[in-house]
C-alpha cells in the first residue's frame, strides 16, 4: 500500500510499487490528461509535475513517491475555471491533435512556478524535452509567453510580443 | 591622569622590556630576514616575469590559406579545444566555460579573433608560446587547466595550422568571466613556481621501434587530444602523476577511467571498437560515451578518419595488457542476489529503468544498445559515473539521433538514487559495494545542479 498525493488529494494505491504513475494516474485515478506516447521517458506527453519538478510519468515507478506532492494538469484549474497555463493554451489555440499538451502544459507550469521571468532561451530549453507530431511549435511557444506574461512576469527577450 | 598610578608603571615596565628586545638583537634579526625575503621575492619575481609580445593589426582572412585552415580545424577537433571554449549557451571559441578544480573554478578564455576580447591581435609567435610555454601574449603566466603542459609537443606546422584556424573564425566579443580562485592562486608569477616544479617545455619524439600510426596516435594523444588530462590521476597541486599515467582520474565530477592495463572494461578495447566508440559515440561492445567524453566523441566524429585510427591503435596499445584483452568474462546477472540485498533498488529498477535496460527490452532488441554490464561505470572503482548517469542523464554524443537517456535527477531522490546504485552494483558489477552511496548522490547532486 502506498498513499500517494495527486492534485492535493490523498490516494491509498494498492497496486506493485513498481508501476509507474502513469498507469496509476490513469487505470485507477481516472486522470486522462497525462498520456501514453513512448513508454520509455523519450517524447514526454506523459509529463507531470513531482515537488514542482516535471516528470516523465511512464519511467517513474510509485515506489519512488511516497510523501511527494504530484500536479497533474487536471490539478491546474477546471474547464469553468482554467488555470493561466491552460487559458494560455486555449488563447494561442496551441494545440493542433492535442496529445503532446498535457505534457507541454507541464513543463511550461514548472518552468513558470521556477520564475516567471525565463529568457527566451531558458524557456525553449524548459520545453525542448517534450515533442510534438503537428507542429505547432510556435503556437506552444506563443502560449508559454503568454502565460509568463499572465503570470506577472514574461520572457525576458521574447522573440515575439504577446498580443 | 587617565590610567591611574599603577597602569601607568605597568606602561612604564613594558615599554623597558621592549627597549631590551631591541638591545639583546631580535629585532634586528628579524628586520634581516625579512630584507632577505623580500629580496628573494623580488628575484622571484624577475625570473618569473615574462615579456609582453608585441600586438598586431588583425590580419585578415586572405592572410591564411584555406588548406591550412581545414588542417587546422581538424587539429581543433582533435584537440577538442570548443569544451572548455564554448559556454552552455555561448558562441563556439568565445569562452566561458568553468573549469571545475578542486582550487576553484577557472574559465576558458575567448580565442575568437575579436582584437578587445579575443586574440585578434596576438601574432604567431604570442600564439605559440601561450601553446607551449602557458604564457598569454601580455605576459601572464596561465593556469595549467590550459593543458600546455601537453599543447608544448605539437609540431611547428599543426600550430601555425591552429592559428590560421582560430583567426579566421567568426570574431565574438565576449569577455571571459573572472576565475573564483582563492586569493594567493590569483597571484599568477606562482604559476611559474609550479611551472618549476611540474613542467618543462618539449617537443614530441618518435618510437623508432614502434609503427608510423602508433607514433601518429602517440604525438597526438600525447598532445593535443590531451587524454591523459582526465584519464591520469593528479597529485595534491593538481600536476598530472606521470609514474600513474592512464591510471584514471577525474573531469567535472566523473570519473574517467584507467586507459592502461588496471582499466575495468569487461569487453577488450581493440583498436577497431576504439575506433567506432570515437567516430559514433557507441560502442555495441562497451556503452556510450558519457558526461565529458560526449563532446570528445562529438569533434573526433568529425575529425581526419586516419588520425582518429591512430589514436585507437595508440590507446588499444595501452589497454593491450588489460584484463579484458587476455581474455573477457562471462557477464554476471545476480538478479535474485541483488533483489534481496536492495529490495527497494530493485523495485524503483523495474519501475524506472527495465523498460530500456531489462535483457529483451525493446530498446535492447531494436536500438541495438548494449547491456548494462558491458559498460565500464559498474566495475570502477568510483560510483560517480554510474550516479552521474542516472541523475543527469545521458545526451546523443553525436548526432541527434545517438543514444539518449532521460535524467532521473528530478524523479528520484538521493536516497532513492542510492538504494538504485547498490542494486546495480550487486547485479552487474564487480568489486566491492561501494560505499556511503548517500552522500556521493547529494555531492554529485549539488555539483552538477544545471
Amino acid at each position: 500500500m502506498i498513499e500517494l498525493e495527486v492534485n492535493g488529494t490523498s490516494h491509498r494505491i494498492n497496486v506493485d510499487p513498481a508501476t509507474p504513475l502513469l498507469y496509476v494516474l490513469r487505470d485507477d485515478l481516472d486522470l486522462h490528461a497525462a498520456k501514453f506516447g513512448c513508454g520509455l521517458g523519450q517524447c514526454g506527453s506523459c509529463t507531470v509535475l513531482v515537488d514542482d519538478k516535471p516528470v516523465f510519468a511512464c519511467i517513474t515507478p510509485i515506489a519512488a513517491l511516497a510523501g511527494r506532492m504530484i500536479t497533474t494538469v487536471e490539478g491546474l484549474g477546471t474547464r469553468e475555471a482554467p488555470g493561466i497555463v491552460q487559458q494560455a493554451f486555449a488563447e494561442e489555440q496551441a494545440a493542433q491533435c492535442g496529445y503532446c499538451i498535457p505534457g507541454m502544459m507541464a513543463r511550461a507550469e514548472a518552468l513558470l512556478r521556477r520564475t516567471t521571468s525565463p529568457s527566451e532561451a531558458e524557456m525553449r530549453a524548459a520545453m525542448r524535452p517534450v515533442l510534438c507530431r503537428c507542429g505547432t511549435h510556435m503556437r506552444i511557444l506563443r502560449a508559454v509567453r503568454r502565460a509568463a506574461a499572465m503570470r506577472g512576469g514574461g520572457v525576458t527577450d521574447a522573440a515575439e510580443p504577446v498580443r | 591622569m587617565l590610567f591611574g598610578r599603577d597602569a601607568e608603571q605597568r606602561y612604564n615596565r613594558k615599554s623597558f622590556l621592549r627597549m631590551k628586545v631591541l638591545r639583546s638583537g631580535w629585532l634586528r634579526w628579524l628586520v634581516i630576514v625579512l630584507a632577505l625575503l623580500l629580496f628573494a621575492f623580488l628575484l622571484f619575481l624577475v625570473w618569473a616575469h615574462r615579456p609582453p609580445i608585441a600586438e598586431i593589426t588583425p590580419p585578415p582572412r586572405t592572410a591564411f590559406a584555406a588548406a591550412e585552415i581545414r588542417r587546422g580545424e581538424n587539429l581543433a577537433r582533435i584537440g577538442n579545444c570548443v569544451s572548455c571554449h564554448q559556454s552552455a549557451h555561448g558562441r563556439p571559441f568565445a569562452g566561458g566555460y568553468g573549469v571545475q578544480s578542486p582550487f576553484g573554478t577557472i574559465y576558458g578564455t575567448n580565442i575568437t579573433p575579436d582584437a578587445q576580447t579575443g586574440i585578434g591581435r596576438w601574432s604567431l609567435e604570442a600564439f605559440t608560446r601561450s601553446m607551449r610555454e602557458g604564457v598569454s601574449r601580455d605576459g601572464r603566466h596561465l593556469y595549467p587547466a590550459f593543458p600546455y603542459t601537453h599543447y608544448t609537443l605539437v609540431s611547428d606546422a599543426d600550430l601555425r595550422a591552429l592559428y590560421a584556424y582560430f583567426m579566421t573564425r567568426d570574431p565574438v566579443r565576449a569577455e571571459a568571466p573572472v576565475n573564483e580562485l582563492p586569493l594567493p592562486l590569483k597571484f599568477r608569477p606562482f604559476i611559474a613556481g609550479w611551472k618549476l616544479l611540474f613542467f618543462e617545455p618539449d617537443r614530441f619524439r618518435r618510437d623508432p621501434d614502434q609503427s608510423a600510426e602508433w607514433n601518429r596516435g602517440a604525438y597526438l594523444g600525447e598532445g593535443l587530444a590531451h587524454c591523459s588530462a582526465c584519464h591520469s590521476p593528479r597529485n595534491w597541486l593538481g600536476a598530472e602523476q606521470r609514474s600513474e599515467a592512464y591510471n584514471g582520474g577525474w573531469s567535472a565530477g566523473w570519473y574517467a577511467p584507467p586507459l592502461n592495463e588496471t582499466s575495468p572494461a569487461v569487453r577488450a578495447w581493440t583498436a577497431r571498437r576504439l575506433q567506432s566508440y570515437l567516430r559514433t559515440g557507441l560502442s555495441v561492445h562497451h556503452a556510450a560515451a558519457a558526461g565529458p567524453m560526449g563532446p570528445v566523441t562529438h569533434n573526433l566524429a568529425r575529425a581526419d578518419e586516419a588520425d582518429v585510427r591512430a589514436l585507437s591503435s595508440y590507446y588499444a596499445w595501452w589497454m593491450r595488457d588489460a584484463p579484458a584483452s587476455n581474455r573477457e568474462p562471462p557477464l554476471a546477472d545476480r538478479s535474485e542476489t541483488a533483489r534481496r540485498a536492495h529490495p527497494a533498488g530493485a523495485a524503483l529498477f523495474a519501475g524506472a529503468c527495465a523498460t530500456c535496460h531489462e535483457p529483451g527490452a525493446t530498446m535492447m532488441a531494436l536500438g541495438g544498445r548494449p547491456a548494462l554490464p558491458l559498460g565500464s561505470p559498474l566495475h570502477e572503482r568510483h560510483p560517480h559515473d554510474t550516479i552521474q548517469i542516472i541523475l543527469n542523464g545521458l545526451q546523443p554524443p553525436v548526432d541527434e539521433a545517438g543514444p539518449f537517456m532521460p535524467a532521473y535527477r528530478d524523479i528520484l531522490t538521493d536516497r532513492q538514487v542510492a538504494q538504485l546504485v547498490a542494486y546495480l552494483r550487486t547485479r552487474y558489477g564487480s568489486g566491492p559495494e561501494w560505499p556511503d552511496l548517500v552522500e556521493e548522490v547529494t555531492e554529485a547532486r549539488e555539483n552538477s545542479a544545471p
